[in-house]
């Protein structure tokens, strides 16, 4: 399916919406504090942010093919583990544990496409059940204890920086530049649309609907699980309910960037303009004094407010 | 995920030996449980434990009666349990602060009913996705309950208060209900036009639409009538316990999801009974028991949930196939 102009524009004007949100947001949040607006204050926010971001990214194509996985902080939190235990119990060298506990999340975010593809579960419900499952296992295997005392090199994943930036920085921009890119200028990504805008016309084009669904759950896998890395890394310890809620976290991120939750929509750059929104209004609020929980409300209304406002859009463009 | 335009056509036979099909899964699934567990430990019969089971979690089967109708009628709703929490929260606050009981009881009900009948008319009219909006809804009553409570527990509430320690005829009040309400709301949902209603905009909405049933009004309703259970889930799950934690139960509405999917409900919408969510409910509450019955670490609770969900949910599919 190609994208008609009117759409095209309606998809532009949104993230040009989110986009001046963003700068107004950011204005407001300079004028009311002067510790904000700092390059080390705005690099430490991307610091927080990556974890949940690398796993929008992944999110964004599972939307867009009309799916969902509710199982990425369920991964996250068992490669989390794995690392951790293949570490400390099992002895291998920690970039050997890092690399297998990567392997066994993309494993993860693969069984998912199977159920999905090969026993044609719906998404919501196979994710849920291994949201379950993969969470499960991450307790079961811990016996909920935490791994800490990771050698020193370790913490340049989530604490250090490279050439001069902070490292998830540079993990976040080239993971969202391939996942961009992927999307909009290549036939995987096309497919990806195709799936989502009417999968039985997808499949009755020959294309490889099933391959692609198993190439985007491997994909959320993955991410799930460098983001479990880069968490135990910021903060030193690994816990078996890492990750808890993310799956929340990063829809919200892709549906406020415009993605439509029935497929075919959507684009990395909205996801992550919104995702840099929501973080900006979390820290923003915080330095105003207002709680995390107060927060989480006016995130809620923002995204009930957000999809209101391109549904009363649509309509207009409709007339 | 929701919106799946083409549906296959199974008579409404084909439809019913779906839905009891699964029923008698579960219910199989529970009693080998039951023989299978009493033989290793006799203690697992005991009167107490039985009690635990079918009567702990009476409150999950009542919400999971109304999210069956959500989910038949092709919606789904993952706010339930921050509304839970929100509305046992109302009810411990205005005990502590003297109502009259029965004032205390009914007023989950109504502030449920209208929260719920909000959402179904922002799905309905302004056509937000339900999934979208009750995300939202989620992070909302979530945020808002920590924000007005700021997270203290409510714990000297009066003694009058405890509905779901009670006892009726003999039984646990909970047990009571839960049976009640959901052998009452599978009749009326098998036997009366808006009941009938609920299953004909799930499985085909523009069928619906053709014979003149207002799918509008029909979301509005059942969104409604969700609440009014949550409600009702509420105030058991709220005077069952001496202290009221005033946070949203972990997962709660998951828990309530998933054993509507296990009993049968079909996420696309037009299949399903109240009676496999509540069997489900018990299926989950007699595993639980059961590890702890045969010493198995608690740690691994979740992992052997998860995964007699996913096996449960594959054999479903295994055994539609083979019908088809």
């Amino acid at each position: 399916m190609s994208p008609t102009s009117g759409r095209l524009n309606l998809l532009l004007s949104h993230e040009a919406m989110l986009a001046i949100l963003l700068a107004v947001t950011l204005l407001i949040l300079s004028l009311l504090s002067d510790s904000f607006f700092s390059t080390a204050n705005l690099l430490n926010q991307v610091r927080l942010t990556a974890e949940i971001g690398l796993i929008t990214l992944a999110m964004t194509l599972v939307i867009i093919t009309g799916g969902i996985d509710l199982s990425v902080g369920s991964i996250a939190g068992l490669s989390a583990i794995m690392l951790g235990l293949l570490w400390q119990k099992a002895g291998l060298p920690l970039p050997l544990a890092a690399v297998t506990s990567l392997g066994i999340a993309v494993l993860a975010g693969l069984g998912n496409g199977v159920i999905i593809t090969r026993f044609r579960v719906p998404p919501l419900i196979a994710t849920l059940a291994t949201m379950a499952f993969y969470r499960g296992l991450a307790e079961g295997f811990s016996q909920s204890r935490s791994v800490r005392g990771y050698p020193e090199g370790f913490y340049i994943l989530g604490q250090g920086e490279v050439l001069g930036l902070p490292t998830q920085v540079w993990i976040l921009i080239v993971a969202a530049v391939l996942v961009g890119t992927a999307l909009s200028a290549t036939a995987f990504g096309r497919t990806v649309f195709a799936i989502g805008a009417n999968e039985t016309a997808a499949r009755f084009s020959s294309l490889p609907v099933d391959r692609v669904k198993l190439i985007v759950y491997g994909l959320s896998g993955f991410m799930s699980g460098l983001s479990g890395l880069l968490l135990v890394s910021r903060v030193t310890t690994t816990r078996s309910d890492m990750g808890m809620g993310w799956e929340l976290d990063a829809i919200t991120a892709v549906v406020l960037g415009g993605a439509s939750i029935f497929g075919g929509r959507g684009t990395v750059l909205g996801s992550v303009l919104a995702l840099a929104l929501i973080q900006c209004l979390k820290s923003g609020l915080s330095l105003a004094g207002v709680k995390a929980d107060g927060t989480i409300v006016l995130i809620g209304l923002f995204l009930i407010g957000a999809v209101l406002l391109g549904n009363l859009m649509d309509r207009i463009a409709a007339r | 995920m929701t919106a799946i335009p083409h549906r296959s056509s199974q008579g409404r036979i084909g439809r019913a030996l779906v839905g009891h099909g699964q029923v008698l899964v579960v219910l199989g699934a529970i009693i080998a449980l039951f023989i299978g567990v009493s033989f290793v430990n006799a203690r697992f019969l005991s009167p107490a434990n039985l009690t635990t089971i079918f009567s702990g979690n009476a409150y999950i089967a009542v919400a999971a009666i109304g999210m069956t109708m959500v989910i038949i009628t092709g919606h789904i709703d993952v706010s339930v349990g921050a509304l839970i929490g929100v509305l046992a929260t109302v009810a411990g606050t205005l005990a502590v602060a003297g109502w009259p009981m029965w004032l205390v009881w009914l007023a989950p009900l109504v502030i449920g009913v209208a929260v719920n009948a909000a959402a179904g008319w922002l799905v309905a009219y302004a056509h937000i996705p339900s999934i979208v909006l009750t995300l939202g809804l989620l992070s909302i009553l979530k945020g808002g309950l920590i924000v007005v409570t700021g997270g203290e527990w409510i714990t000297d509430l009066p003694p009058g208060f405890f509905l779901a320690q009670r006892d009726v005829f003999g039984l646990p009040l909970p047990l009571v209900v839960m049976t009640v309400l959901t052998l009452a709301a599978a009749w009326w949902m098998a036997h009366f036009r808006f009941g009938r209603t609920i299953y004909a905009v799930g499985s085909n909405l523009e069928a619906a639409r053709a014979i003149g049933i207002s799918v509008e009004r029909t979301t509005v309703g059942v969104f409604a009538l969700h609440g009014l259970f949550a409600g009702i889930s509420a105030v058991l799950f709220a005077t069952q316990l001496t202290t009221i934690q005033s946070t949203v139960p972990p997962n709660l509405e998951l828990v309530i999801i998933t054993a509507c999917v296990i009993g049968g409900v079909s996420i696309l919408g037009g299949v399903g009974t109240v009676i496999g969510a509540a069997l489900a409910t018990i299926f989950f509450a007699t595993i639980t028991s059961a590890m702890i019955f045969t010493n198995v670490s608690a740690y691994w609770l979740r992992a052997v949930i998860g995964g007699l969900i996913l096996i449960t949910v594959l054999a479903d599919v295994a055994r539609r196939r083979g019908q088809a």
